[in-house]
């Protein structure tokens, strides 16, 4: 089955993204596609690669960008929601005039319309939030 | 992986709802789910819009946000019909619970019982809940 996996919440706040990376992991182990992982509303902070977790707790950015890089996953962040939460990639910097960017290796900014596009294109589009 | 899944978009049309449950203001998920349901409308799908719950308040008239210095987005439910967006579902017993009739509203919507809104959304390949 091609799933598509939505995430509205931050890191370590909220166990939403802890729930989706579980799926995701169980769904590829199972052999089904994970076709797109969206991150929207506080579900971006889950992006920046400037996380450092104490050392004896879960990784929750970088296991989202081992998890891509292992099965090749599309991760997209919401441009829309990003700019408002402070989350960049090195383009958006530059033309936002800004000194840094924190987007992680894996994911990459893009609009709503990726969204909607894998909920056309895939099995079930599943919302892991508040 | 996005240029592969823009290839084979021919004209599928799905059936999305967008659950909005929350007030207004106080949170940004229904500003950011508006957002969502304004961008769905470009991609010609079958799109409805369900407020249960405080979401009800969404689209109470009247509002008027100056005291907490946030942008009032009421107006843009109004606007919805604009973009082919027709179907507005509320909840009869969130409004009862909430001393709110169809007459408080600021758009035409159809009132549906907590059994209808549930007939509605099994009905639904895609649901968004914010």
């Amino acid at each position: 089955m091609k799933f598509a996996i939505m995430i509205n919440e931050g890191p370590y706040t909220h166990q939403a993204t802890d729930s989706a990376y579980l799926f995701a992991r169980a769904a590829l182990a199972k052999g089904h596609e994970v076709t797109r992982v969206f991150f929207y509303h506080d579900g971006v902070n889950n992006a920046t690669r400037l996380t450092v977790p104490p050392a004896d707790d879960r990784h929750i950015v970088n296991r989202w960008s081992e998890l891509a890089k292992a099965h090749d996953l599309d991760l997209v962040v919401c441009i829309a929601a990003a700019q408002r939460r402070g989350l960049m990639d090195e383009n958006e910097a530059k033309r936002q005039g800004k000194d840094a960017n924190n987007i992680a290796p894996g994911f990459r900014i893009s609009g709503l319309g990726q969204l909607v596009e894998a909920g056309i294109q895939s099995d079930r589009l599943v919302v892991f939030g508040d | 992986m996005s240029e592969e899944m823009d290839m084979d978009e021919g004209g599928t049309v799905k059936k999305f709802m967008f659950v909005n449950r929350k007030a207004p203001y106080g949170t940004i998920y229904a500003l950011e789910g508006l957002e969502v349901v304004l961008i769905s409308a470009a991609f010609d799908q079958d799109v409805s819009l369900a407020f249960l719950d405080d979401g009800v308040y969404e689209l109470v008239k009247g509002q008027n946000t100056k005291a907490v210095e946030m942008k009032n987005f009421s107006s843009t439910y109004r606007a919805l019909e604009g973009y082919d967006i027709e179907k507005l579902y509320v909840e009869r017993e969130s409004l009862e619970a909430r001393g709110l009739s169809e007459g408080d509203l600021l758009v035409d919507v159809q009132i549906l019982s907590a059994a209808e809104m549930g007939e509605m959304m099994a009905a639904q390949d895609v649901v968004i809940s914010f």
